[in-house]
């Protein structure tokens, strides 16, 4: 038991905008009250949130072990050594699973969700994830371009989907449904592509705008707890903007969180000027409708290890000379992947223009709880590099100045010059903390509210906003004091995220006989065995 | 009591089959059905009558397992090694008491594949699971690897034979083997590529050149004529998509990483014109789950050293044979694999000269040089775990039987408990502990 004792704490959900309050943690949970007698921190003068959460990253899994593999010199220049309470390990922009979870921990973050679990290998990221300590977790399984998915589409039957994507999720210990250019991925294994919507999707006589529509539905009516979670198609590609657009058109009302924004967010170039921004037309939309949220996917200048399930657009990216090594990985019947190093210059126009757009975006769009940090990790840069995005969005003085030091065509082909606008504690609350949490559909997480998990952060204010939310004083994890003044203190094991899964009919009978004949393994050696990764936590339907 | 397990993975080989069926009376294994004769072999002869040894005698468990502590507590410079036939909870328990105690730590990797890995920190790799190879794959190529004799049933489950989505059989696919003597696999190819010795890089370089169109073969090369040479390159790039699988051939054959890096960049080229990828035919039952568990747990996929106590990463230099042959170590530790018999001479001999600590459900050509013999149960039979196939794939591996040793993950565990112990100074973080030998 715990009374963390006259904070200035910020909580959206509650409504605490910098109020002193006392924070109560009793068997992991905040509650009300406690006796005076129980053990005080004296937070006077400093702030206190809840544990972060991310929405977004590439932390675990396949892919992302690959990356790691193919990177000894990422790992080289950032060695981790071991404590008497933590495992050694290794960084940067790919850390070992260990030193995954400590770099969260000591900037506060107590909860992240890894973006992008092939179903066939989610083993794999279970293995991964219960060694990535102190963390609460979730996986999105990859279902946009899945032969059996879009093959119910092709055939309206609406009913085998639900029932099949229930199944997936189970069987996968997922959290949530992740589409990655939706039908580009089953492109590719005829080594093509898809450019719009209204592309065909060889083999399967579908268009990636029927694979969205009707995920969108059907994650409404499974009432899973998270928003259908879409990597658009045509990432990174100059003059995306309309596909982006008209994908946001797509939600009609319904669930979306569009994820890393910012590499969807590029108007045709012209003379002089390979892209120009397309943030202000995004950041026009998302307020115009509070169903859809998006994570931003901010550029970090330095070294980055691009990974994701857009395998074709990997293809591309290295074709065109970004980067010295290329994977690619079919995964049978449900996905694909690529990864490609590179590194991000405050130099090159595009670089820069990426990096400015990011920033656009967080200032543009009024309601932190529709826009969130992410640097879709490793991708955009290492999730390290939040503090600095937090000192960016709320120090003009210091964004200024490094825009300053970007080329000015850069600077032009955007609207950077206009914003003024500078974060509030609680805004950065909203945008790291209950924006998130709500979209996922976690009520126990992002508030300091009676009856959450005790995850709290209490930081030193400092005029360097960097410092402040790179250094707490204190993060506790369910009521454990898990860091104290930048050291790790405790590691314990963080548990896992399920939905709850309601209804579906078996599926069994008919996919049985689909293994047979088109997977590699036996069916009864697909689903990730519940008891031997543990502890779980399912969260409800909505 | 009789029952039938089914569904069961083999552990013997890369291809990690999974639907034997297992048949178990009285907490005996009987009869194997839809193995192959290697499965067979293995599974008939699970029940291994071994005893814990010291300095050769037969001990107790709990004496061995003290005079393994003693050993590994006092070792200025261990070497960990092995774990290709083991799962992945083990892997992790190994690389957590290498870290304990500032070791080195190295798989098999580094005398079959290791290539292959430094290969892909070169150029990458574009790969696919085995289901897909069976599901899309109209051209395979076989590059120094004979799996109708290592990984037998790899034909009919994954490749030449089987049947899937798209592609159906052995005559919808076409199949190249390149190879230095006629194998088995090169028996019923549509092309054979017979190589010089050590021919590899030469001819994947002119294949390579080819395919991009530029003309650098010449006569011809690494064995084979300019007629040869643009026969394969036409028929790679045939395939609507394709698939290259190489082995030790290619790997450990003159040249090693650099013949791997060409496959690798030859594979990569050819995804210009139209699909292809490539997965090395590894050959022990979970030697990929090594590479996987060192990445996700240091950064590094093998030959990794703690003596600073952070991973450090160096092939030639932390790799087991290295270590052993320059004498950089003074004890070792070698799990679920057999170094003696696949080692050269002077690196296996080393292992007889220093005190050696074996873990393995059998008593192997290593455990006869050990020092001490610990017995376990091994992974997929007498302990569930994870296995990852040679297309990364993770499966989970049952427990079959009650057996009377604990499972190498017990096993690895129980030491780091022990050393901990004994020599509670170290724990502290010791991250400057000296290398043995070098006098520093
Ligand atoms: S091919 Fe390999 S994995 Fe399959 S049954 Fe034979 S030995 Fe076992
Ligand atoms: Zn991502």
């Amino acid at each position: 038991m715990l009374r963390i004792k006259g904070g200035r704490v910020y909580d959206p959900k509650n409504g605490w905008n910098g109020e002193i309050r006392d924070i109560c943690i009793k068997d992991g949970k905040i509650v009300e009250d406690l006796p005076a007698a129980e053990e005080v921190i004296d937070a006077t003068g400093l702030v206190v949130m809840a544990g972060g959460v991310d929405i977004h990253a590439h932390i675990a899994g396949p892919k992302v072990n690959t990356g790691r593999v193919i990177c000894p010199e990422d790992h080289r220049r950032d060695p981790v050594p071991r404590t008497a309470r933590t495992r050694s390990g290794s960084g940067f922009t790919t850390p070992s699973t260990f030193v995954t979870g400590y770099r969260y921990a000591q900037m506060g973050y107590t909860s992240v969700f890894e973006a992008a679990m092939p179903p066939l290998e989610a083993r794999h990221v279970h293995e991964e994830l219960a060694d990535t300590p102190i963390l609460d977790k979730g996986a999105l399984v990859l279902v946009g371009n899945n032969h059996f998915v879009l093959s119910f589409i092709r055939e309206g039957d609406r009913e085998r989907l639900k029932d099949y994507l229930l199944w997936v999720v189970e069987a996968s210990g997922a959290y949530g449904l992740k589409v990655v250019n939706p039908g580009g991925g089953a492109n590719w294994r005829r080594h093509s592509n898809v450019r719009g919507l209204d592309d065909a999707v060889i083999d399967y006589g579908v268009t990636p705008r029927q694979i969205i529509e009707t995920l969108l539905d059907v994650n409404e009516e499974l009432g899973l707890p998270h928003a259908l979670h879409l990597h658009c198609n045509n990432l990174g590609q100059p003059g995306n903007l309309p596909t982006t657009l008209a994908t946001m058109d797509l939600a009609a009302g319904r669930r979306l969180h569009i994820t890393h924004l910012q590499f969807h967010a590029y108007g045709e170039g012209k003379k002089g000027y390979p892209l120009l921004s397309g943030a202000e037309d995004l950041a026009a939309v998302v307020n115009a409708n509070p169903n859809i949220t998006i994570d931003v996917g901010q550029v970090v200048f330095g070294p980055a290890t691009t990974m994701t399930a857009d395998a074709p657009l990997q293809y591309e990216l290295f074709q065109k000379g970004g980067g010295d090594r290329w994977v690619n990985k079919d995964v049978e019947l449900e996905t694909g992947s690529g990864i490609v190093p590179i590194t991000y210059s405050p130099k090159s126009f595009v670089g820069a223009c990426q990096w400015l757009i990011g920033l656009e975006l967080f200032l543009l769009i009024e309601n932190p709880e529709q826009v969130f940090l992410t640097t879709d990790h490793p991708n955009a840069g290492p999730f390290t590099a939040y503090p600095q995005i937090i000192r960016l969005l709320m120090d003009r003085d210091y964004r200024e100045e490094r825009i300053a030091q970007l080329p000015k065509k850069a600077v032009e082909a955007t609207g950077i010059k206009n914003l003024q606008r500078k974060y509030t504690l609680g805004e950065i609350a909203a945008m790291t903390r209950s924006g998130p949490a709500r979209v996922l559909g976690l009520e126990k997480k992002g508030h300091l509210g009676v009856g959450a998990d005790a995850d709290v952060v209490v930081y030193r204010p400092q005029a360097d906003y960097e410092a402040m939310f790179a250094n707490p004083l204190y993060v506790f994890k369910e009521g454990q004091l898990v860091v104290q003044e930048g050291q790790i203190v405790a590691a314990p094991r963080g548990k896992t995220f399920v939905p709850e899964i309601r209804g579906g009919k078996d599926v069994t009978s008919w996919l049985a006989p689909q293994f047979e004949q088109f997977y590699s393994i036996a069916l009864e050696n697909y689903p990730v065995d519940r008891e031997w990764f543990s502890p779980w936590e399912v969260v409800p339907c909505k | 009591m009789a029952k039938v397990v089914k569904n069961v993975v083999c552990t013997f080989c890369g291809s990690l089959c999974d639907d034997l069926e297992i048949h178990i009376e009285n907490d005996n294994i009987t009869a194997v059905k839809k193995g192959c004769a290697l499965s067979r072999t293995k599974y008939l002869n699970a029940r291994e009558e071994v005893v814990p040894l010291v300095e050769g005698k037969e001990a107790s468990f709990s004496a061995a397992l003290e005079a393994a502590v003693e050993i590994l507590a006092h070792a200025r410079h261990l070497l960990v090694y092995g774990l290709s036939s083991t799962c992945s909870e083990a892997q992790a328990a190994a690389v957590a008491l290498a870290e304990t105690l500032g070791a080195s730590i190295d798989s098999t990797s580094s005398v079959c594949h290791g290539p292959g890995t430094l290969a892909k920190q070169l150029v990458g790799i574009p790969t696919c699971t085995l289901g897909e190879v069976k599901n899309r794959a109209d051209v395979l190529v076989f590059w120094g690897c004979n799996p109708v004799e290592a990984h037998p049933r790899h034909f009919a489950r994954y490749s030449v034979l089987a049947k899937g989505l798209k592609v159906g059989g052995r005559r919808e696919r076409k199949v190249v083997v390149a190879d230095v003597r006629k194998t088995a696999t090169a028996r019923g190819a549509d092309l054979f590529l017979q190589l010089e010795p050590n021919g590899d890089f030469e001819v994947l370089t002119a294949l390579r050149a080819l395919i991009n169109g530029k003309d650098i073969v010449g006569e011809g090369a690494g064995g084979l004529t300019r007629a040869q040479l643009e026969e394969c390159s036409r028929l790679l790039k045939e395939a609507s998509y394709g698939v290259f699988f190489f082995g030790m051939g290619l790997t450990m054959s003159r040249g090693t990483h650099y013949n791997v890096s060409q496959a690798l960049a030859l594979v990569r080229d050819l995804n210009k014109y139209t699909r292809y990828s490539v997965i090395p035919m590894r050959g022990h039952g979970n030697v990929a789950g090594s590479e996987n568990v060192l990445a996700w747990q240091t950064g590094y996929p093998f030959a990794v050293n703690f003596s600073r106590g952070y991973p450090r990463y160096n092939p030639g230099e932390f790799t087991a044979v290295d270590l052993l042959r320059r004498g950089d170590v003074d004890a070792a530790l070698v799990v679920a694999a057999d170094p003696a018999a696949t080692f050269p001479g002077r690196a296996a001999a080393v292992l007889g000269e220093i005190p050696t600590v074996v873990i393995d459900p059998h008593y192997s050509a290593t455990a006869k040089l050990a020092r001490v013999y610990l017995p376990s149960a091994a992974a997929g039979i007498g302990a569930a775990g994870t296995v990852y196939r040679m297309d990364m794939v993770p499966l989970p591996v049952k427990k079959l039987l009650n057996l009377p040793y604990p499972s190498d993950k017990e096993i690895l565990d129980m030491l780091r408990e022990g050393v901990k112990k004994c020599s509670g100074s170290r724990e502290a973080g010791s991250t400057t502990r000296k290398m043995a030998g070098t006098g520093k």
